[in-house]
């Protein structure tokens, strides 16, 4: 092994209190049995943690990010294109990077044997798509507006429409699994899952902005939404070059 | 600049857009030094969790990352490290891979063979991130494991089976596995 004799490694921000939910929230009865109950441990950031894989080159279809493709027929409801970025916390792109999407259709139903609720599946709607991110941190998805859906955590409990976003970042730190939400949904107010985020700004990052400018014509509405992965420290590593 | 976006659970219906055909497959089945590790995941009841996701990222068997950050300079190994698997309705999960190699460390330590492990379910609004380490390896010098309770070390070991070998992933309650804020 010709390890140097002391790792000189890139540092990720963690991120502030009041980001991110925790483990452990009442409103959203399914983390009842599934949190940890005892303190996670602080990891620090060794080389599995600031490395991550490089995925997608390969991997990517030609209509993969084109969810209203791919079927006999069109699916039903309103096309959508959801366009946005991937970037780190000091506002550089996350480049040539996965970005995985999975949702309900027009109806609120999902393409899943356990989903019962009785809206009808739509033939010619799957519900996931991927895409890479280009040089300067774009995607594009074309789709279909979910709709919102019944689900049984609490009384006449409904989850507001949503897109499910999957991006890995270019470390194992970065590594993030989130909802992308529509603007002045009325269901906000009593959904648990969308309310388990403790700070008010970071919630409202998760709500995609209408876009005009990218609408289409006769043909679909736009949606941004961009996509913060954790930042880096700032480099006490060139510093400390600089020295020798 | 930026804020991170938070994060939200992968909901119920995961296995609709991140499973792949070979995304339990980090190594093409006739490799040799191919290794399976497997387990379940379960809850504070001891239930099985069938809407769970293990993945996983690991070193090479030179314990080196084909990544820029690399310090020793990318392994262009084509070996992609990652592996991702739902669990199966009775909670089970089975990744093809490699041993790792052993890791440089901080201050010129050395970390025993280990993988990095998300776990995402229906039921966790963020990850949980845990470590996989081997029993049949020598674990006394890693400076990780050195940072957990020892009372509780044993929850991050495999155990060696007739098939590779076997990681459970308790998320709650007796024998909970250890998870790591990072």
């Amino acid at each position: 092994m010709s390890a140097p004799a002391e790792l000189r490694l890139p540092r990720y921000r963690r991120d502030p209190e009041g980001t991110h939910p925790p483990l452990d929230y009442a409103g959203y009865r399914s983390t009842a049995l599934r949190h940890p109950q005892e303190p996670l441990i602080v990891l620090p950031h060794l080389l599995t943690e600031v490395t991550g894989p490089a995925l997608g080159p390969g991997r990517i279809g030609e209509f993969d990010n084109d969810l209203t493709q791919g079927h006999e027929g069109e699916p039903q409801g309103q096309r959508i294109i959801v366009t946005g970025r991937l970037l780190d916390g000091d506002g550089r792109p996350v480049r040539d990077s996965l970005v995985e999407i999975w949702q309900a259709n027009a109806g609120g139903r999902y393409r899943h044997t356990g989903d019962r609720w009785p809206s009808p599946i739509d033939p010619h709607f799957d519900g996931a798509g991927r895409t890479l991110t280009d040089s300067e941190g774009r995607y594009t998805f074309t789709t279909i507006k979910p709709g919102a859906y019944p689900w049984k955590n609490h009384d006449n409990a409904w989850r507001p429409a949503h897109i499910h976003f999957s991006v890995f970042g270019s470390a194992f730190t970065q590594r993030l699994v989130t909802q992308m939400y529509f603007p002045e949904d009325p269901l906000f107010s009593q959904d648990p899952i969308f309310n388990s985020i403790p700070d008010e700004k970071a919630r409202q990052r998760m709500i995609a902005r209408f876009d005009l400018d990218r609408t289409e014509a006769e043909w679909a509405l736009a949606f941004q939404f961009d996509i913060v992965v954790r930042g880096r420290e700032a480099s006490v590593f060139e510093d400390e070059e600089d020295e020798h | 600049m930026p804020e991170t976006t938070p994060s939200q659970t992968v909901g119920p219906y995961l296995s609709i857009g991140l499973p792949w055909p070979d995304g339990p497959e980090v190594v093409p089945a006739d490799e040799p030094a191919a290794i399976r590790i497997h387990g379940r995941v379960l809850d504070g009841a001891g239930d099985p969790v069938p809407d769970a996701m293990i993945e996983t990222w690991q070193a090479d068997a030179d314990g080196r990352f084909d990544h820029p950050d690399d310090p020793r300079g990318a392994v262009a190994s084509g070996f992609r490290g990652f592996g991702r698997c739902p669990t199966d309705p009775d909670g089970n999960y089975e990744i093809r891979t490699i041993k790792p190699g052993l890791v440089p460390g901080p201050a010129g330590s050395t970390q025993a063979p280990h993988i990095d492990v998300s776990v995402l379910a229906r039921g966790l609004l963020h990850r949980v991130v845990t470590r996989i380490y081997f029993e049949d390896d020598d674990t006394s010098q890693d400076p990780v494991l050195a940072s957990v309770p020892e009372s509780r070390r044993s929850t991050l070991i495999a155990t060696k089976t007739d098939e590779g070998y076997r990681f459970d992933v308790r998320l709650q309650g007796a024998g909970e596995t250890v998870f790591f804020d990072v």
